[in-house]
């Protein structure tokens, strides 16, 4: 087969992965409320989870100093000050893993200090695996005489 | 049709020729190389205030994974600040060699002319750099001795045996070069055999010899060219071309077989997955046991690192290439095979840096802006941008471009792979490749989990 047509059937391989359905998560619109206890070295908890839908609420403690917590992709932020707890309420409309980060110099490590909330289906994830495998076995066939 | 020779650019030609430009750009580098000592030891203690942090471990590494490497290869190398104080020395001028070269001009010895110290050097870096890349005086501490060694190094022993041989950043950047889409060669190999005084190696009035070390007409591959151009200068013949290849690269036309070579691109692979979980995962413990050099946690964490780099995962590639040899047939040897086949994980290498370093640069780049106005947080405010905020950007779309640089990576390594095991398999490189990129394949999952998960 000539080298474009592998091209071709490669590419079309990989709009298929880009545009097919992936399966959501369960019913969603509830309520989940989150408190994240902030130090300078990270968040407890680390991860929080919620279903696509979902009215987020976050109530960021500050355990030791002043500490920011950001939400990529939602660009929402609050602060929190030892004793004053920050809050954050929004709807959990966009599914994947989004990053929290502490928006206020903390310490050493504040640019690292990262928590992740996850909403529903990880699509990204799964639709970039899907896209290796064509990228991996792509290669292979590309280079093949 | 052939590769464009960018020499043949007149002002191109005037540009390279001439040392003024490359002069200039060190001397601003240098200073700001400087800065960045007296800032690590006397500004602000908070990294993200102070240019030794912000300056090096922000706005350098970010020029470097997304620009200099991928499109110049060791271009950084040509003007580095640590490499230029070097040349003076060994010229005993800065531009055009003085009367009498200073230093003692020993040979690096034989059994060290590899990547080995290099490999160590990083390593030391990679299990420090949780503090190293947080607190300003440790920058500035590692970049003093870099320029100490770089200095001391040039004055005993002859050409960049620094560069070539002790710098832990000149190694990587070696291994990335070879996938550059520029390469300086000669321009008739023919020429060169005839040219009897080798004034590209040996040097005459109109510059020094190779500083690397490389005999241009012998020139294969990307990885010890230091682009200092000095080649350029001293070829009477005007026999050295600078050629935009595109996308072909090093890894199939000149494959390396070292193991020292195979063990560099096995400790950048693996360091980019260890500094995503470290810098960009959410795990506390892990970052504070990262930080804490010298404690207890730390030296559990750094025995895994240095386990995980040049073992564990050595050592499942070496599987893998033991399982493609046998079903190939292959008639290379284990050893060869492992050799030659990790130079296909280059591109992969080089992507998960560039997909971390993304987060790094879109996430924390907007401190370069306060930084500028007050570089040693003392309060200034020169650029008028002390108080700018910080402002991450493009953080929805992130994950996304770093999936993209993923999968182009390893879509890369997948031909790499194949096209090196049709040169040592033949009829059976699939069977050959197959594992190596099954292998890649997994890192690469394990480098999404880590950035998009």
């Amino acid at each position: 087969m000539q080298r474009s047509w592998r091209v071709g059937l490669l590419a079309l391989g990989a709009v298929a992965v880009l545009i097919v359905p992936v399966p959501g998560g369960a019913p969603a619109g509830g309520e989940r409320s989150f408190r994240i206890e902030a130090t300078s070295t990270g968040f407890t908890p680390a991860v929080i989870r919620a279903r696509a839908g979902d009215r987020v609420t976050i109530e960021l403690v500050a355990m030791d100093v002043v500490h920011g917590l950001f939400v990529d992709g939602y660009e929402l932020s609050t602060t929190a000050e030892p004793g004053r707890p920050g809050r954050l309420a929004f709807v959990a409309d966009r599914t994947g893993a989004f990053r929290l980060r502490c928006s206020v110099t903390c310490g050493s490590l504040h640019p690292f200090v990262v928590g992740v909330l996850k909403v529903g289906p990880q699509t990204l994830l799964w639709r970039a695996a899907m896209l290796a495998v064509i990228a991996a076995l792509g290669g292979l066939w590309l280079a093949r005489r | 049709m052939s590769e464009p020779d960018v020499l043949r650019v007149p002002w191109v030609h005037r540009l390279v020729r001439s040392r003024w430009p490359q002069l200039l750009v060190t001397l601003v580098l240098l200073a700001g190389f400087l800065v960045a000592i007296v800032a690590g030891f006397a500004g602000s203690p908070v990294g993200n205030r102070n240019f030794a942090i912000v300056g090096v471990w922000i706005a350098w590494w970010a020029v470097l994974m997304l620009v200099a490497v991928p499109l110049l290869g060791r271009g950084w190398c040509g003007v580095c600040p640590l490499g230029a104080p070097a040349d003076w020395i060994q010229r005993g001028a800065i531009l055009t060699p003085g009367p009498r070269a200073l230093g003692l001009g020993r040979r690096w010895p034989a059994q060290l002319r590899n990547l080995w110290l290099q490999n160590a050097g990083f390593l030391t870096l990679a299990i420090a750099s949780a503090a190293i890349l947080t607190r300003p005086r440790l920058t500035a501490l590692v970049l003093l001795a870099l320029l100490a060694a770089a200095l001391i190094v040039s004055f005993v022993f002859e050409r960049r045996a620094f560069c070539r041989h002790l710098c832990p950043v000149g190694g990587f950047i070696g291994l990335y070069a070879q996938l550059a889409p520029i390469e300086l060669r000669v321009r008739d190999k023919r020429r060169c055999a005839a040219h009897r005084d080798k004034t590209c190696y040996t040097g005459c009035a109109a510059g020094s010899g190779c500083p690397w070390g490389v005999y241009p007409g012998a020139l294969d591959r990307n990885a010890a060219c230091g682009m200092c151009f000095e080649c350029v200068r001293t070829c009477p013949y005007d026999n050295v071309a600078i050629r935009w290849r595109g996308l072909r690269n090093d890894l199939v036309t000149a494959p390396g077989h070292r193991l020292d070579e195979a063990f560099k691109a096995f400790i950048m692979l693996g360091s980019a997955l260890v500094y995503t979980a470290v810098f960009l995962g959410p795990w506390g413990d892990l970052k504070a046991a990262a930080l804490g050099v010298g404690s207890r946690a730390w030296v559990a964490y750094a025995g895994v690192v240095i386990a995980f780099l040049v073992g564990v995962l050595p050592g499942a590639f070496f599987l893998a290439g033991e399982l493609g040899r046998r079903f190939s047939h292959s008639p290379l040897t284990p050893r060869r095979t492992f050799a030659s086949h990790a130079a296909a994980l280059v591109p992969l290498g080089l992507a998960a840096w560039v997909a971390f370093t993304l987060s790094l640069l879109l996430v924390n780049g907007s401190y370069a802006l306060v930084v500028a106005s007050d570089p040693f947080g003392w309060g200034w405010n020169l650029l008028g941008t002390r108080n700018a905020g910080w402002t991450p950007a493009l953080t929805g779309a992130l994950p996304i471009l770093q999936a993209v640089v993923l999968i182009i990576g390893l879509g890369a390594t997948a031909l790499a792979a194949m096209r090196i095991a049709r040169g040592t398999a033949g009829a059976t490189a699939g069977r050959q490749a197959a594992p190596v990129v099954l292998f890649a394949f997994v890192v690469t999952v394990a480098m999404l989990r880590l950035l998009v998960g």
